[in-house]
């Protein structure tokens, strides 16, 4: 009886613990997003208080819709952080399966190497990408802003995959091998489907960033048409006057297919973050 | 044809040399076993063969070709792992058909040929699941079955046992035995377990620190080790060694004798002990004595034998059945 009350003082410890952190997390999204429905005097008279039929207002996503291409804005972002994404995690396997699969000279020097980009910022790099873009004139497009993010995530990519690539066991590949499978084949039909937790997780490690960066998109592609949706969003603060209607809506707007995006690999997430745990 | 031959094979990993100079000649239709205790090279052996592995000196030869060259699906092998290996996205059936597939097998060939493993391994109702819907041992069975389906001129096991537990192990042990009457082709297996190797060899590869240490019969092993390592490695439970003075009365540097050769007697013999443990199979009693200057002595007797821990015992050795080395661990022939 006894065990069974402190195990319950516990979980509840351990649950409001964890429901604080979640209302501290959430909070200022969630603030964001029902000030986007309320009219400009409502948010600065009670920014705290839900939107009702007095102060409820979409004059925020009017404005986002009229003014600008923010579709257009919208889809580059998508673009940029889907096909950065794929290129992560293609490169990032291929590597990750050699390192972890064949032996050569310099294996370990490679991985460390690869493993490097983790610890220093790519940012520190602004000036001589910038000028190595411009060099290439590929200024103000979006294969820029794709090259740039694809280097950004490969080394965490590297990282995580080769580790979990190194738990599949050698058998499996070798009677792929025996069968007479390519490499190829074993990569793609055999090891890839078998991480693809660890992908899902670097999936979402690397959408993020790239999603919510605005350094790039200010740097290498502030052009109109190759504005993603967190340059977009800049349209609206202006240096005397700020439409905050317009600036929350965007960001609510803009948090929509990530969260999509999320959803969709949450469930392999989860089972790749606790398989290396558990097991 | 169907024989495989190992022509002066070492194999390095950087400074550490696994193998060393490994000749080996199998025939046609053998059951050769490669027995050793763990990081003996037994397996980095059947990998070379199976070419998953390259060796750093020698030559592979299978049927009479030299296979060095080739990728491991041309050399006309067929292998069995430890884990099973399954391709965890294809059906028992799947599995099977792969290799044949890449080989480019016809449709109505390939299917026959699953039917056939089937039918020789009773996979009948498996055959449309997946890995992870059967058990351990019918996932051997698929594995095994992957194997035949290929009809290899050599098939390797890379200790598919140890992976079962005690009942299955023995079972599938058995099935492995009919099978390789059933196809009369030349089998190479790798196992720790030197019952294993006992009951399923025709031939036995002694390894030992990357060196074949004898090959030979099981019983030929048994009968005469060529060496101590030998002697202690084959037998169950494991040979006694007694040196010193005990030894010098034999004129050998280091005496064995097995546990089934040694006779109990409460009243008299050559050595006296005391009994510190007995085991009591039934069939058989373990008997461990603690002998004066000699040591710890392990006796089998047949059936029940009751005995204590404390109480005395005389042993005695059966002189004809004694095993003899010489101070650098060599069997002096007697």
């Amino acid at each position: 009886m006894r065990i069974s009350n402190r195990s319950l003082t516990r979980s509840a410890l351990v649950h409001l613990i964890l429901g604080g952190y979640t209302i501290i997390a959430l909070f200022p999204v969630i603030l964001i997003a029902i000030n986007s429905f309320k009219s400009r005097k409502a948010i600065f008279r009670s920014p705290l208080s839900f939107p009702d039929t007095d102060s409820f207002s979409l004059i925020g996503y009017e404005t986002v819709l009229k003014q600008g291409d923010f579709f257009g804005y919208f889809l580059n972002s998508l673009s940029v952080t889907l096909v950065s994404l794929f290129f992560v995690l293609l490169f990032g396997a291929m590597a990750a399966f050699a390192l972890s699969e064949y032996r050569f000279r310099g294996n370990t020097l490679t991985g460390l190497y690869l493993a490097l980009g983790i610890m220093i910022p790519i940012r520190l790099g602004t000036v001589a990408i910038l000028q190595m873009m411009a060099d290439l004139q590929l200024v103000n497009t979006l294969w820029s802003l794709i090259l740039v993010y694809t280097a950004q995530g490969l080394p965490l990519a590297i990282f995580i995959l080769s580790e979990f690539m190194r738990q599949i066991s050698d058998d499996l590949k070798n009677a792929g091998r025996i069968d007479g499978l390519s490499e190829y084949v074993i990569f793609y039909r055999l090891v890839l489907p078998l991480v693809r937790p660890a992908l899902a997780t670097v999936a979402v490690f690397t959408m993020i960033p790239i999603w919510n960066d605005l350094w790039f998109p200010l740097i290498l592609a502030p052009g109109e048409e190759t504005k993603t949706i967190t340059l977009g969003a800049q349209v609206f603060i202006g240096q005397f006057v700020t439409n905050w209607n317009a600036v929350l809506a965007a960001l609510t707007l803009a948090i929509v297919p990530v969260l999509i995006l999320y959803v969709i690999f949450s469930r392999q997430l989860i089972a790749g973050i606790t398989s290396g745990a558990v097991k | 044809m169907g024989s495989l031959k190992l022509q002066g094979i070492s194999k390095s990993f950087g400074p550490v040399e696994v193998l060393k100079d490994i000749n080996l000649e199998v025939e046609t239709g053998e059951f050769l076993v490669f027995v050793g205790p763990s990081g003996c090279g037994k397996s980095t052996l059947l990998r070379i063969i199976a070419g998953l592995e390259d060796q750093s000196a020698g030559q592979v030869l299978i049927a009479e070709d030299a296979v060095d060259h080739l990728p491991p699906s041309k050399r006309g092998i067929a292998m069995v792992f430890q884990s099973y290996a399954l391709y965890p996205h294809l059906t028992a059936r799947g599995n099977m058909s792969l290799g044949l597939k890449q080989a480019g097998a016809g449709k109505d060939s390939i299917a026959q040929q699953v039917q056939l493993a089937a039918d020789m391994l009773s996979l009948e109702t498996l055959l449309e699941r997946k890995p992870s819907e059967l058990s351990g041992g019918q996932r051997q069975r698929v594995a095994i079955g992957r194997a035949i389906v290929r009809e290899p001129t050599l098939f390797l096991f890379d200790e598919p046992l140890s992976n079962l537990d005690a009942a299955l192990r023995v079972n599938t042990r058995i099935e492995i035995a009919k099978l390789h009457r059933t196809l009369k082709s030349t089998m190479v297996y790798v196992t720790h377990d030197q019952t294993e190797a006992m009951t399923l060899a025709d031939k036995i590869v002694v390894l030992n620190e990357g060196r074949i240490e004898q090959v030979g019969h099981p019983l030929e092993l048994y009968r005469r080790p060529a060496n101590r390592f030998v002697a202690g490695f084959i037998g169950s439970p494991k040979m006694n060694f007694v040196s010193g003075e005990a030894a010098a009365a034999f004129g050998a540097a280091e005496i064995g004798i097995r546990p089934e050769h040694i006779a109990l007697s409460r009243d008299n013999g050559t050595w006296r002990g005391v009994v510190s443990h007995a085991e009591h199979l039934g069939s058989d009693t373990f008997v461990y004595i603690e002998v004066e200057d000699i040591g710890l002595l392990t006796v089998r007797t047949l059936g029940e034998t009751i005995c204590q821990p404390g109480e005395d015992f005389y042993l005695t050795p059966n002189t004809e059945a004694l095993h003899r080395f010489d101070a650098s661990g060599v069997s002096i022939e007697s």
